[in-house]
């Protein structure tokens, strides 16, 4: 009854959200919309479904890229949960280094660190030269879907390691000790308690590796040679590339929304908003 | 948190001082530079706070490195107006920004079949050539351009033809006299591609013997399927790029302007550059003040001053590209005059073709292919996305549903 | 479980090594005396030198300074005014609104980018039908998507430290003679600040970092640093990116140094007072 009556007396402090409202709804809502439409109608103006089926065209692109963010997510979190896990459990100033060093590059350019892998994966790059040396012939590293998913994994490990981190500072050493002392041997912790208690922050993990993964442009276009593809580059076709046609990267980008919306509401069955927000911080 | 912003804001505080640095890159001083056209006309909008944006090609104008003239600086300096300048990197880059991307530019370098389309579409500006006194200097052979019928929208500002450039230590000079070598199994994974559609199609078109601008869809397909059959042995698809790719000795060949391959060549003398016997295309770039722009009589200033032989040989001797100016070529070194790499010979000439403008439905088909080029090699059924996307969207209905009923029951539990 | 075992130890020193990799390449490149990537030919300042005089890379890191501090402050004012007005709302409405406060943080950027520009040409375009003065991309454009961008973290940020908020402290102000409004701001407000500020130094940071999104809506008179380096990669390249990425690296690295010193003595002083065993 009580907070009845205080958020009745509040009932002005609503009002507090209203710009907010206001501006989600210019700024949000309304070019969502205005995507929508350039994907319906034709250059000049007509309704047309063609754009959409169009896109039909371009499914070996959007398998491809799906099929690489998959692997790079995947990649990240095999890679990411030892480690979110041995600096959740490290003590107070080593914990906080660690933490910092692996902001730190996060910190830095993103198109400057996927630079710095060309220079370390070109045929006289640094990494060739070196197996020169030893007498290894020259690899060719740059220019593949490796090159592709190596970049992927560089620029978006972070975003996986920062929620699986701030979860795993919830899970208390006495549960995981508790465990132990019942008799319950690792692979029953992890997949009894460890698992289920990280599941939001893998959650949020993936969904925040996966998205930017699916949709990147730059990595393909310095590190995979520029002749495949990917939804990004396809969307950056249309718009401000080489062959300028709004209404099909219009078309496109709905189409990529939707397959994601779609993919994270399959994965949603996880957790609720408010866990979301407190792996956030 | 308090100490964390005041940290944060100390270090901000500290950048700051940048913003006051020194403007420019040293060059050559712009006092020294011989200006045809008056003092007075360059400073007739001076202390007015007038800006132009200049949109042009990337490596496209001197900018003071390696001592050389700064164009921008000396032309800020001569009239007071402050130059943004950004660059692109293929025409159809250009044409994009222009019809999609909401900025407005007041002065482009478009190429010559790019400006007839920007013509046909009216998004170019007549230019008021009394404005433009340094026209005189422009040759006779370029005062009437095919491209612009009228001479009405734009001033030349380069012109050239596209070579193989080629590492002379893995390649002989008799083996690139066709573009055959391109496609070259030999040369796997060491070639190089333009990575625009016409520069692309134009190499197909000269190995299959058809005009540079065929608008046959027939024609076209033939072109596409052997730059498909060449996709596998290409490194990369690039357009500046190409420097460092050469320079660096990461690729053995690659075709690209003659111009570019002159500077390329001064920078890395184990270089070569051939025209095959096939023919290639002969271009030339103009500028042209798009529709729209805010300052003409600023952005006519700048073209006028880029046709100053001074300026016009500088920027010759930096970017390599042949220049439509007799008057500037008198004033550019021997090494670049009298080099047959950026000055080819009449017998080169007359083998080349010019682009010209593709009618619409032509250059939606060349994008298409375009893009179809581009992506992956593997073939999908069409149906494929249609299909996912229902499942997805059944499954992902179906889950919620279980899921809203498994918190029913668990509530009824408790 | 307090001492890392050597595996731990071994498999952390991998990852580390492998982030550091590229940076460590720059860095060293940027003291490169000639422009070659690959081969390493002499010791050299001057490329610190070239980058400090280039204007344009001046200009860009002071338009995104700027852009990103002015969002910021935007977007946490909104934001947080949107967090607080949000805590008083009814359920529906609530999860509706917070449902679309999560669309551009899970919308692929691209999207978000394209969307926002398509916004901006259509505005242009009945401005200039009714006649109106057409605006052009720029700063107002750019502000106004990052503004956009940094609005959801503001509230992610704020809303669960609005939540550990206890009524009964606001209530007892007020029975204690504060006007509603009085114990909004004295006790309400210094309670989530750190959400606020935690907003806040979000915004700047996703601000500062942003490029997919800034490609899409700057024009020539405003480009952020991110694009101006994006452009300049197209091209020939020249160390003064190096040198630019080391500098971005000494300046983070002590910002993040101090953070970290000011954290451990924070922790050090609580520790003091409390007297127990620090949680790990």
């Amino acid at each position: 009854m009580k907070n009845e009556a205080v958020i009745r007396r509040s009932g002005a402090t609503q009002v507090l959200a209203l710009p907010y409202v206001a501006w989600m709804c210019i700024f949000i809502i309304v070019p969502l919309a205005l995507v929508a439409y350039f994907a319906f109608t034709t250059s000049e103006g007509a309704w047309t479904l063609d754009n959409v089926s169009r896109v039909g065209e371009f499914s070996p692109i959007l398998i491809r890229s799906v099929w690489l963010a998959a692997v790079s997510t995947v990649i990240c979190l095999v890679v990411g949960y030892p480690l979110a896990y041995i600096i959740s459990r490290a003590t107070g100033s080593r914990q906080r280094t660690m933490v910092m060093l692996i902001m730190l590059p996060m910190w830095m350019n993103f198109l400057l660190r996927t630079y710095a892998w060309m220079t370390l994966l070109e045929k006289n790059g640094i990494i060739n030269r070196l197996l020169g040396m030893a007498g290894l012939g020259p690899l060719q590293m740059i220019n593949t879907p490796g090159a592709v998913v190596l970049g992927m994994v560089y620029n978006y490990l972070p975003f996986m390691l920062l929620p699986l981190y701030s979860i795993m500072t919830k899970i208390d050493n006495t549960t995981l000790e508790a465990a132990q002392d019942l008799g319950a041997n690792w692979r029953q912790i992890f997949t009894g308690i460890l698992l289920p208690l990280s599941a939001p922050g893998i959650k949020t993990g993936v969904t925040m590796v996966f998205v930017p993964a699916v949709s990147t442009f730059i990595i393909s276009r310095m590190l995979g040679g520029g002749g495949q593809l990917l939804i990004g580059d396809l969307i950056d076709l249309q718009f401000l590339g080489n062959a300028y046609n709004p209404n099909l990267g219009s078309a496109i980008s709905l189409v990529l929304m939707v397959i994601i919306l779609l993919c994270m509401s399959i994965f949603n069955q996880f957790g609720s908003e408010e866990e979301m927000e407190g792996i956030l911080l | 948190m308090a100490k964390k912003i005041s940290l944060l804001l100390a270090v901000l505080l500290l950048i700051m001082p940048l913003g006051a640095a020194p403007a420019y890159a040293d060059g050559e001083e712009a006092d020294s530079l011989e200006l045809m056209s008056p003092r007075p006309y360059y400073s007739q909008l001076e202390g007015q706070g007038v800006s132009i944006n200049v949109y042009n090609w990337g490596e496209y104008i001197s900018d003071g490195s390696d001592d050389m003239l700064n164009v921008n600086k000396a032309f800020e300096e001569a009239t007071g107006i402050k130059v943004y300048y950004s660059t692109y990197a293929t025409n159809e880059e250009l044409y994009s920004k222009l019809r999609g991307g909401g900025a407005q530019y007041d002065v482009i370098i478009p190429s010559d079949y790019m400006i007839s389309r920007m013509i046909s579409e009216d998004m170019l500006e007549p230019l008021d050539f009394s404005n433009i006194p340094n026209f005189q200097f422009i040759d006779d052979n370029f005062r009437d351009p095919a491209y612009d019928p009228e001479r009405r929208f734009s001033v030349p500002y380069t012109w050239g033809v596209v070579g193989i450039i080629y590492n002379t230590e893995r390649i002989d000079p008799e083996e690139v006299t066709s573009w055959e070598i391109l496609w070259d199994e030999k040369y796997m994974g060491d070639i190089l591609m333009f990575s625009n559609p016409r520069d692309a199609f134009a190499i197909a078109q000269q190995r299959l013997g058809y005009s540079l601008n065929t608008a046959d869809p027939d024609e076209l397909a033939a072109c596409l399927r052997l730059l498909q059959d060449q996709k596998f042995l290409v490194q990369a698809y690039v357009m500046d790029e190409i420097f460092d790719k050469m320079l660096g000795g990461e690729a053995a060949l690659a075709p690209y302007y003659a111009g570019d391959a002159f500077t390329m060549m001064g920078e890395n003398p184990l270089l070569g550059f051939s025209v095959p016997d096939e023919g290639t295309n002969i271009f030339v770039d103009a500028i042209c003040i798009p529709k729209g722009s805010k300052n003409k009589l600023a952005a006519e200033l700048y073209i006028n001053f880029l046709c100053e032989p001074a300026v016009s040989a500088a920027n010759g001797e930096y970017i390599g590209y042949a220049l439509p100016s007799s008057a500037a070529i008198d004033l550019l070194d021997e090494e670049i005059s009298g080099s047959p790499v950026a000055y080819p010979p009449q017998s080169v000439i007359d083998n080349a073709e010019y682009f010209s403008e593709l009618p619409r439905d032509a250059n939606l088909l060349m994008d298409q292919m375009w893009t179809e080029l581009l992506s992956t090699d593997e073939r999908y059924n069409r149906l494929l996305i249609p299909v996912f996307l229902v499942a997805a969207v059944a499954a992902s209905i179906l889950i919620n549903v279980m899921r809203s009923r498994r918190k029913k029951r668990q509530k009824n539990y408790f | 479980m307090k001492k890392m075992r050597w595996y731990a130890k071994t498999y952390v020193g991998a990852v580390m090594a492998f982030f550091y990799l590229p940076i460590a390449v720059l860095i060293l490149y940027s003291f490169n005396e000639s422009k070659s990537r690959s081969y390493f030919t002499g010791f050299t300042l001057h490329w610190y030198k070239s980058l400090f005089t280039n204007e344009l890379i001046i200009r860009s890191l002071w338009n995104t300074l700027f852009i990103a501090f002015a969002s910021a402050v935007l977007a946490t004012i909104i934001g947080t005014a949107a967090a607080i007005g949000l805590s008083r709302m009814h359920k529906a409405a609530k999860s509706l609104i917070l449902g679309f406060t999560y669309l551009p943080m899970i919308n692929p950027e691209i999207v978000t980018g394209v969307s926002l520009m398509l916004l901006f040409v259509s505005l242009q375009g009945l401005l200039e039908a009714i006649g109106a003065a057409p605006f052009s991309f720029g700063f107002a454009t750019l502000i106004l998507a990052h503004v956009t961008f940094n609005i959801p973290y503001v509230i992610l940020n704020v809303m669960p430290k609005l939540r550990q908020v206890d009524n009964s402290i606001y209530e007892a102000a007020q029975d204690l003679g504060c006007a509603p409004l009085q114990a909004f701001t004295k006790v309400v407000v210094p309670d989530i600040m750190p959400g606020i500020v935690a907003g806040f130094l979000t915004s700047i940071t996703m601000s500062v970092d942003d490029f997919v999104i800034s490609y899409f809506v700057s024009g020539p008179t405003s480009q952020t640093l991110p694009v101006t380096i994006f452009s300049m990669m197209r091209r020939k390249v020249s160390p003064e990116v190096n040198a630019l990425s080391t500098i971005l690296f000494i300046v983070v690295l002590t910002v993040l140094l101090l953070v970290n010193m000011a954290d451990a003595r924070r922790e050090k002083a609580m520790n003091k007072r409390m007297g127990a065993n620090s949680v790990g």
